[in-house]
């Protein structure tokens, strides 16, 4: 009894070791490229690491949380700042909303060629950004843009689109929706498939209309889509960077009305090199897509 | 774990023994083929040389001459995009891991020297045939830093006005103009031509380079004491700023920004906009790719002065200079393509393979480039060039005059109200800069 007392812990402990030795080159790597990144950003962010301290490691002052004061005096962070919350709060809900709308309408029985609509209605997800774009450019060109003579037709002047700092953020927004809905769809066209037929069945003998199906049957039963799909698509969109970067040729322009807070980290790390001061911003957006997600979870939560 | 437990131990041993001998053979094999296909195993020097987008691809042909007259010397070009280019640079110099010699747009070159990537070279320069007085002398000033060159110029580059002879005669203008009076003379008279929606010139207006040449003419500084703070509210800078942005008002130029031209050349071509200014890039292009009907339309012309007394007006000091890096261990060697890529003879071959202007006055008398008539433009332009600030802020400064442009033209701000703000921001850029040379008085440059 007491030998095998001793015994176990002693086996359980060699098997500790060898199960750490089996999963430290994993955690080698998350330590390497993972953590201690986090811990340089959080250091960076309390220095005024810039270009000339990457002359002379001297020259960087440590200055606390001056950066994150500078950070809420500073209009262009405000205006990214208020960009990114329009494009996350405009963009996410009709970006989910059209991929669940035409997903229900992929999944109608009376629709034919559903694969061909899949596959079509996915592509632009696959497709590489910068060849949208810049096919996007052209169709909201003031002049020879194709959204332009359409409206024309109906009679509403010319638009400047991407140089006109009221229209330019719904015309990213237009892009974006248009390139990422197909991801979701597919998710959905899954959820709605998981719909047993039989509650349909049982809605239309009590004599449900298709909006009472809709709202009694199938979003209740897609609740957990719904979750994953709106946290995903709002992450994603809090990271705002490639659609304004490459149809406004990486200015953010025009009057920064597409400047995103990720463009502007950008900006500010890496073609300004002020590294400490980009740091504070990537910070910042890490407590807000943080909070944002948690308090999506939690409202989630509370509705089930 | 003894030995004497496994018997297949002595085994294995004497395998990874043949195993090691085997790899051994393969390798000292390998290294004799590769010395000997690098022309015998003699002292040579491999010169790792980075150049930019086309230049990098078109400069290889020039270089077996150099490698024949530098017997045991290899150069072994690395072709960068050139937007990828300053990130490159920079990761490169923290990482360790620099060039021997690189091709670098000479407004990035106060950067890098900020940054103690690059090596002084006035030393080797004083030594060689390449003086200040072979190049053009505000082409020059862009590659020193307090008195001390970290570059040698390779080609150049500055904009001139191109434009529609046929539009300006229809509009009864006789010639380029001279002054900021006639300019705006003559871009009212095209823009009173008949025909649809059309204006005297492009401007893009995310652009820097034209509110900052209009403020060289006038005489701004753009920062005052040696760099440490903005200057944008005397009246000269204010002066340049006010004539830009009443262009737009005006409705003499569109208010576009760059990524909305979606073709330059066929806006150009269709009388969209009668002038641009640009640069010896857009010779080529214009040439190519406008249609052949329009060739005999258009002509290049120095920029405007703010007064006819002071005509050609200055434009930019752009282009590329050729500078070594500070951790190269083949700086003599390095210093001898510099030279090779510096010499007339090369200038003149480069200027034919790519079009870029060359840096050495001398090949400028070349028949070659003596005969074509838009170059003339360019010749005179060359001659009154001025560089930036050379502060290592300036690309950041630079965007923020832009901007400030932009508000007005906008309509989002007043001038007074763009202008402090522009003032408050520049300031705050050049904080770090202020107490960096206030700590030490007598430092260089950081």
């Amino acid at each position: 009894m007491s030998a095998r007392a001793d015994r176990v812990p002693g086996r359980a402990r060699r098997e500790g070791r060898a199960g750490l030795a089996f999963v430290a080159p994993a955690l080698g790597l998350i330590v390497v490229f993972f953590v201690l990144p986090v811990v340089a950003g959080f250091l960076l962010a309390s220095t005024d690491f810039d270009i000339y301290a990457i002359r002379d490691l001297a020259t960087a002052r440590f200055i606390g949380l001056a950066n994150f004061a500078a950070l809420l005096h500073d209009p262009v962070f405000w205006k990214a700042l208020g960009n990114t919350f329009y494009f996350v709060l405009v963009g996410g809900p009709l970006s989910v909303a059209v991929s669940l709308g035409v997903a229900m309408i992929l999944n109608a029985r009376l629709v034919r060629f559903k694969g061909l609509f899949r596959t079509v209605y996915f592509a632009p997800v696959v497709t590489t950004m910068v060849a949208v774009a810049t096919v996007w450019r052209f169709l909201y060109h003031p002049r020879f843009g194709v959204l332009n003579q359409l409206l024309g037709v109906v009679g509403i002047a010319p638009v400047n689109w991407l140089g006109d700092p009221h229209w330019a953020m719904p015309a990213i927004i237009l892009m974006s929706v248009w390139k990422n809905f197909g991801y979701n769809m597919i998710i959905f066209v899954a959820g709605l498939q998981s719909i047993p037929g039989t509650l349909y069945e049982a809605a239309r003998v009590d004599g449900a209309g298709p909006m009472q199906q809709l709202r009694h049957i199938t979003l209740p039963s897609l609740r957990p889509m719904l979750v994953f799909v709106s946290i995903i698509t709002m992450i994603g969109y809090f990271q705002l960077f490639t659609e304004p970067y490459v149809l406004t040729g990486g200015t953010g322009g025009p009057l920064n009305a597409t400047l995103s807070l990720v463009m502007y980290m950008y900006k500010q790390g890496f073609r300004w090199w002020n590294i400490g001061f980009g740091a504070t911003v990537a910070l910042v957006l890490f407590l807000i897509i943080l909070a944002g997600t948690l308090l999506q979870l939690r409202f989630q939560r509370e509705r089930e | 774990m003894t030995p004497g437990t496994h018997p297949a131990h002595p085994k294995g041993n004497r395998l990874s023994m043949a195993v090691r001998v085997w790899v051994g053979g393969a390798l000292l094999a390998a290294t004799l083929a590769l010395l000997s296909a690098c022309g015998g195993p003699t002292r040579h020097a491999t010169v790792l040389f980075w150049a930019l987008g086309r230049e990098g691809e078109v400069v290889q042909s020039l270089l077996p001459e150099f490698e024949r007259a530098n017997p045991g010397v290899r150069v072994q070009v690395q072709q960068i995009p050139f937007t990828a280019a300053h990130e490159k640079l920079l990761t490169a110099f923290v990482g360790g891991s620099t060039p021997d010699v690189a091709q670098l747009g000479n407004t990035w070159i106060p950067e890098l020297v900020a940054l103690g990537a690059l090596e002084p070279l006035g030393t080797r320069v004083r030594a060689s045939s390449l003086g200040p007085a072979e190049f053009f002398p505000g082409i020059w000033a862009t590659n020193e830093i307090d008195g001390e060159p970290y570059g040698v110029p390779w080609y150049v580059d500055t904009r001139v006005l191109f434009y529609r002879s046929d539009l300006f005669a229809k509009a009864s203008v006789t010639r380029p103009p001279r002054s900021w009076d006639e300019w705006r003379d003559t871009m009212r008279r095209v823009k009173a031509l008949p025909g649809g929606d059309h204006y005297a010139m492009l401007m893009p207006t995310d652009e820097w380079a034209q509110p900052v040449v209009l403020a060289l003419q006038a005489g701004a500084g753009l920062l005052r004491d040696g760099g440490r703070r903005a200057d944008f509210k005397e009246p000269n800078f204010r002066r340049a700023f006010s004539f830009y942005v009443s262009l737009f008002a005006e409705r003499l130029a569109p208010p576009l920004g760059l990524a909305q031209v979606a073709n330059l050349y066929q806006q150009f071509a269709d009388g969209y906009f009668a002038s641009v200014i640009t640069g010896p890039w857009n010779l080529e292009k214009f040439r190519l790719r406008l249609p052949p009907e329009r060739q005999g339309d258009w002509a290049t012309a120095p920029l405007a002065a703010m007064r006819e007394a002071d005509y050609p007006g200055v434009s930019l000091a752009g282009g590329s200079s050729i500078v070594i890096f500070r951790p190269s261990t083949k700086k003599d060697v390095a210093f001898r393509l510099v030279e090779f890529l510096a010499d007339p003879k090369q200038q003149l071959a480069f200027y034919r393979l790519t079009g870029d202007l060359p840096a050495r006055t001398a090949v400028w008398d070349d028949p070659a480039l003596v005969g074509e008539p838009h170059l003339l433009a360019f010749r005179e332009q060359l001659r009154h060039v001025t560089p930036m600030p050379r502060v290592p802020e300036w690309e950041r400064i630079a965007t923020a005059i832009a901007e400030a442009t932009e508000r007005v033209i906008l309509g989002q701000q007043t001038e007074d109200q763009s202008l402090d703000q522009l003032q408050t921001e520049v300031d705050r850029m050049l904080e770090k800069r202020r107490f960096l040379l206030d700590r030490h008085p007598a430092g260089a440059s950081p």
